[in-house]
């Protein structure tokens, strides 16, 4: 089933849908397996594997330094692929999607990298700096082979902007809350939920709403404006600070009626 | 061809947050280059206030020392700041104030584009921060110091290597925050377009000068130009003059202990170096099979950086610019021969262009000419270049000098 088909299924039986992200390799890959297990079984939709890349510049500290200590380890892009293809078959109840940035997909050529994706059962892939200009194979190509190549929305994004870029893109938007890098905490308050109204108007494509999205607050404030939350950072930072055990419970609360 | 690509390199590789800035920037630079007053008000700020144009200087000691090739030398050491970062720098400065912002911040590694960018930001009154790897704040601190003294808040960088790549990453990271009040003045001719290009146009000024200069001396045209290249903007400076003569261009790369070893950071020559995209462009980058980029090293901090200009790519893929690497040995005698013969003191990352120059010399006719461009001063540097020379007399002031400030 197409990613976007999937997740409009899913959001007839939930009022909002999560993804959360990982740094492949960090602190270890036996980690990430313990925390994407917990993931799933408290009902996470979506999870991003970040590929780590020695130039991660969309990334605030947390990511950066969980992309330094991956790399630091020995991580390669080989074991990426075939930790990935491992989780996909054991979480089959998952959409899982490659996350880095374009020069790990240029380096191991495009078609390849995308074919292989595939392949191994990926739903997608994020590359936050390949623009749709610069990206014209690569969407072509995502697309011929079922995979979605994910498109962003920002608040400096114009209505005219952000139609032209739902338009290459598929399986969802990720709408970035704020300005800024990862981490940092984002306010929920009108100015965000007028953003949000524009971006529902400019696309068909479910809403994935990321960027300083940390509690439960947060989750609730999206619910009934956007598809699904994305929590990135917030895990990186539980798990550095209680590890791995403490992932499902904080799971389980972001969901939770409050 | 795309826009924004020389050959199949450059592009702009931006996050989307920064699709309205980039439309913005393309848009105003657009305006100055359909805008001839714009070119004469850049030439008059650098003719009064970056005392412009240089001199190219007839090395005649030199030469007949050589015994070749007449050598003249582009003296970018007497730009204001000791380098040509202010060309490119004072004419960003000018744009920033067309398109009405108050804050710009830069990335440097050896500190010179730093200087140079919050000497702008003192000139025009802007606010600026600089950010600076680690271990470069470690291994520049009179740099630091200027910049500090010119009103500028320097931010070291403690992510990656510490170096110049990662004080880029941050600074696009401060962007994708502030962009609405803050322009990213960038330091060479590399990263999204239109950088490449604007940058490159900002720094003909060198090869429209020299090019002049050179037919008044000595009647016609050089035989070679060489120019020192780490991200690439001096060298596209000059040989902007030259691109459409018969003129041989040579761009000089940091060999550093050797193109065998992996301490070096030349990417057109040795085969450390690939395709890739990052820091916003296509480029050769010095990287590994999976695409992450390789630690670099050279005596000279301005050439110590991952990536080249598209620009420079692309020439040296039709082979319009032939590329050579120098060591860091190589690099100790032709300063050290440039001081005896001359008087002039070349940065590090200039005396690259001066070992290749000093091979080549000998071998060519007394009756023809080549150009060094010297993109930049070395005695301010005197920290570095003394600590390169392992001078004992330097290093014992030092020690004296730290000594009185303990008591």
């Amino acid at each position: 089933m197409k990613l976007d088909d999937d997740l409009r299924r899913r959001l007839e039986t939930k009022k909002i849908l999560l993804m959360t992200h990982l740094v492949l390799g960090y602190p270890s890959f036996d980690t990430n397996r313990e925390v994407i297990r917990q993931m799933a079984a408290n009902g996470v939709d979506c999870i991003e594997l970040q590929i780590p890349f020695s130039e991660p510049m969309a990334d605030g500290p947390v990511i950066v330094k969980a992309n330094q200590d991956s790399l630091a380890r020995g991580t390669r892009v080989e074991d990426c692929f075939a930790f990935a293809a491992r989780m996909v078959t054991e979480f089959p109840q998952v959409n899982f999607l490659f996350m880095t940035y374009y020069n790990i997909v240029f380096r191991y050529g495009e078609t390849g990298f995308l074919e292989r994706a595939a392949e191994i059962g990926l739903q997608g892939t994020i590359l936050p700096d390949l623009p749709p200009e610069e990206g014209e194979t690569y969407f072509g190509a995502s697309k011929d082979l079922g995979l979605a190549p994910i498109t962003f929305f920002t608040p400096t994004s114009t209505d005219e902007r952000m139609q032209e870029v739902a338009g290459r893109g598929a399986g969802f938007v990720y709408v970035v809350a704020r300005r800024g890098v990862t981490g940092a905490h984002t306010e929920m308050d009108a100015g965000l939920t007028g953003y949000l109204d524009r971006c529902r108007a400019a696309t068909e494509l479910p809403l994935a709403v990321g960027f300083g999205i940390a509690s439960r607050d947060d989750v609730a404030m999206l619910e009934g404006r956007a598809d699904m939350a994305v929590i990135g950072t917030a895990t990186i930072r539980l798990i550095d600070e209680k590890g791995a055990a403490a992932v499902g419970g904080f799971i389980a609360g972001l969901l939770q009626k409050g | 061809m795309k826009k924004g690509y020389f050959g199949q390199w450059g592009g702009a590789f931006i996050p989307e947050v920064l699709h309205a800035t980039f439309v913005q920037l393309n848009d105003e630079y657009k305006k100055l280059r359909q805008d001839p007053a714009f070119w004469q008000e850049y030439i008059d700020l650098m003719g009064n206030y970056s005392c412009r144009p240089t001199p190219l200087t007839f090395a005649e000691n030199l030469s007949d020392y050589l015994g070749g090739a007449r050598i003249y030398i582009k003296r970018e050491d007497l730009n204001h700041t000791g380098a040509h970062k202010a060309n490119n720098v004072m004419g960003q400065g000018l744009l920033v104030r067309r398109m009405g912002k108050k804050r710009v911040i830069a990335e440097t590694g050896a500190g010179q584009h730093g200087v140079a960018t919050a000497t702008m930001a003192a000139r025009f009154g802007f606010d600026c921060t600089i950010y600076m790897g680690e271990e470069d704040v470690a291994r520049q601190r009179p740099n630091v110091f200027w910049m500090e003294k010119l009103g500028a808040t320097v931010v070291p960088v403690t992510n990656g290597s510490r170096t110049l790549k990662d004080a880029i990453n941050e600074a696009f990271r401060d962007w994708v925050t502030t962009m609405d009040e803050t322009h990213y003045v960038f330091g060479t001719a590399c990263g999204p377009h239109p950088f490449p290009e604007m940058v490159a146009w900002f720094q003909s000024i060198i090869g429209l000068e020299a090019r002049k200069q050179i037919i008044a001396q000595h009647g016609r045209m050089p035989a070679r130009v060489y120019a020192c290249v780490g991200g690439g903007s001096n060298a596209m400076g000059i040989f902007q003059g030259f691109l459409d003569e018969d003129v041989e261009l040579i761009g000089v790369e940091a060999g550093g202990k050797g193109l065998d070893t992996d301490q070096h950071a030349s990417r057109m020559v040795g085969d450390r170096a690939a395709p890739g995209v990052a820091q916003g462009y296509k480029t050769m980058f010095l990287q590994d099979d999976d695409g992450q980029m390789r630690s670099t090293h050279s005596i000279a901090a301005g050439l110590d950086y991952v990536g080249i200009s598209p620009i420079l790519s692309d020439l040296g893929e039709q082979g319009r610019v032939r590329f050579e690497a120098a060591t860091d040995t190589e690099v100790l005698e032709a300063l050290t021969m440039s001081m005896e013969k001359e008087g002039i003191i070349p940065a590090l990352e200039s005396s690259h262009a001066f070992v290749q120059a000093i091979k080549e010399a000998p071998k060519m006719d007394r009756d023809e000419a080549i150009i060094i461009n010297m993109s930049g001063r070395g005695d301010k540097d005197i920290f570095t270049i003394a600590h390169a020379f392992d001078d004992p007399s330097w290093k014992q002031f030092i020690i004296d000098r730290a000594d009185s400030y303990r008591r």
